[in-house]
């Protein structure tokens, strides 16, 4: 709906304000009169009116605004069937790479997801006025260097919709984990995070949109069974298998199927597919590590990034045997990207723990909790680390054989 | 129509070890570049060197200090601009794209325009 009104107003600002206008409206007509046939339409339609009223208004006073660029040949409609471009219209706009990612996503969260500023900076954080300036910084920048309102041209789409693929997939990873605080899972940003997917794989269906959409799916499918009822941390291996959501896995799996046969398979399918794996292995047991470590190598040719590489590790160390996953651990020790990355020694610590490496499993856990901030993970990894079976008297079993799975 | 300022920055002391024949190739670069996008290049100049620049600032006192160098000391210097014409920014990216930057990049700015 607002997508649809900026198209009218060229003024994101303006567009808001319809929106809201139009809402008000309702409340008392609906009240009065009934729900309309079409609620949406209904809105858009009223939301669009009140923009073309205040433009005429505007125009009479001459006042010049600098308005947002729009390319000659489109159509000029009030079809609702023209709304879902309008909105893929508007999230290139809002993930367009001359803003930060930082004001790509809080402008998606406003503009799109309609959160108020305070919802976005309590999301990230922030206080109300930080986030307000950001976004107001980046609307003005909108305007003012002319960052188009269109959904790019072809040979600029792909590299395009990466920045929209990122802005998604980090609302999505902030919901999952959150960074900070008490709680593990912003549910809130995990759906909002897979209601974009959704329009982004619906309205341009490539391998990477919908790997994205099925990463989101399948790995949010875990979501009630991550925590026991008192919020406890519930790690893949504990976790009660029949809480997980059926329906999201289904459709998922049907997704990662599609975006691996839609072309060469991209980081999102990729990433998917290594959770459609988790997802139909019924127990940890069963899990087939072998595959998953032969996908995370794929991804990591495809995606050379340390934190691919911390996974793959992980994942060798249960397909070929702890010894070697720790290998591959200690090789990432010097990556500088890592450093700071608490992951790598909670890893570290989980393998050291599996190994009986009690004295080094303890040191990795320290350095884990030192870097974890989000206090679920925290309480996590402090009740592992109290967990562990102290033997000071016999030597470490430094060679311990390769496990057979 | 919005007009941008592309702003060529790269590290001077590189560009001037690198040899004439560099020199040359970036020439023919800019040359190609203004053929390439005549129709949308306003304007635009090469500067000498930062080493000939002069800065000056005003004081509280409302008098001037004239120093030596360009304004912020850097790697990368200003050495050129072009005054580029554009419908929005996707398209001004798309003209900078093609200006030759061996050892650097180019800021785009637009321009202001006021009201009257």
């Amino acid at each position: 709906m607002l997508a649809a009104t900026v198209r009218v107003t060229r003024d994101l600002d303006l567009a808001e304000e319809c929106v809201q206008d139009a809402f008000a409206r309702a409340l008392t007509s609906w009240s009065t009169q009934g729900l309309p046939r079409n609620p949406d339409a209904w809105l858009t339609t009223v939301a669009r009116n009140r923009a073309l009223d205040l433009m005429r208004r505007e125009a009479t006073l001459q006042r010049k605004l600098p308005l947002l660029v729009e390319h000659e040949d489109q159509p000029d409609d009030t079809d609702p069937a023209s709304i879902p471009d309008d909105r893929l219209r508007l999230i290139f706009t809002c993930c367009h790479p001359a803003l930060s990612r930082e004001a790509q996503v809080a402008l998606t969260l406003r503009l799109l997801c309609g959160l108020s500023t305070a919802e976005v900076a309590k999301a990230f954080l922030v206080s109300e006025p930080t986030m307000a300036a950001r976004i107001t910084r980046a609307k003005k920048k909108i305007a003012q260097a002319r960052i188009p309102y269109r959904v790019p041209e072809a040979t600029e789409l792909p590299k395009r919709i990466d920045a929209v693929l990122a802005v998604i997939h980090l609302l999505f990873t902030t919901g999952h984990t959150a960074p900070h605080g008490n709680v593990l899972v912003r549910r809130d940003l995990v759906d909002r995070a897979e209601d974009l997917a959704r329009l982004l794989a619906t309205l341009l269906p490539t391998s990477e949109t919908t790997g994205l959409l099925a990463l989101i799916l399948l790995t949010g499918a875990r979501g009630p069974a991550r925590v026991d009822d008192s919020g406890r941390l519930l790690v893949l291996e504990q976790q009660d298998r029949t809480l997980w959501d059926t329906a999201r896995i289904a459709e998922g799996t049907v997704l990662v199927r599609s975006a691996l046969t839609q072309g060469p398979p991209g980081s999102y399918a990729l990433q998917a597919a290594i959770a459609a794996l988790h997802a139909e292995a019924a127990s940890w047991h069963d899990t087939d590590w072998a595959q998953i470590a032969e996908l995370y190598a794929l991804l990591e040719q495809r995606w050379p990034s340390p934190v691919v590489a911390l996974n793959r590790a992980v994942a060798m160390g249960f397909a070929h045997g702890l010894e070697a996953g720790l290998q591959a651990l200690d090789a990432l020790a010097e990556e500088a990207a890592l450093t700071g990355y608490g992951y790598l020694p909670a890893a570290r610590a989980d393998v050291l723990r599996r190994l009986g490496r009690s004295a080094e499993a303890r040191v990795a856990y320290e350095q884990a909790i030192a870097l974890t901030h989000n206090e679920v993970e925290r309480q996590f990894l402090l009740e592992r680390l109290a967990a562990l079976v102290d033997n000071p008297d016999s030597p470490l079993p430094r060679q311990v054989p390769a496990r057979q799975e | 129509m919005a007009q941008y300022l592309a702003l060529i920055y790269g590290d001077e002391k590189a560009f001037n070890e690198a040899g004439a024949g560099l020199g040359d190739d970036v020439m023919k670069g800019h040359m190609s570049f203004g053929e390439k996008h005549e129709a949308k290049i306003a304007g635009g100049n090469a500067l000498q060197d930062s080493s000939t620049a002069t800065s000056i600032r005003q004081t509280a006192s409302g008098s001037f200090t004239v120093t030596d160098g360009p304004f912020a000391e850097a790697k990368e210097v200003l050495g050129g601009y072009y005054l580029i014409e554009a419908a929005d920014l996707d398209e001004a990216i798309a003209v900078a794209q093609d200006i030759p930057m061996p050892f650097g990049g180019v800021e785009v700015r637009p321009v202001m325009v006021f009201d009257r």
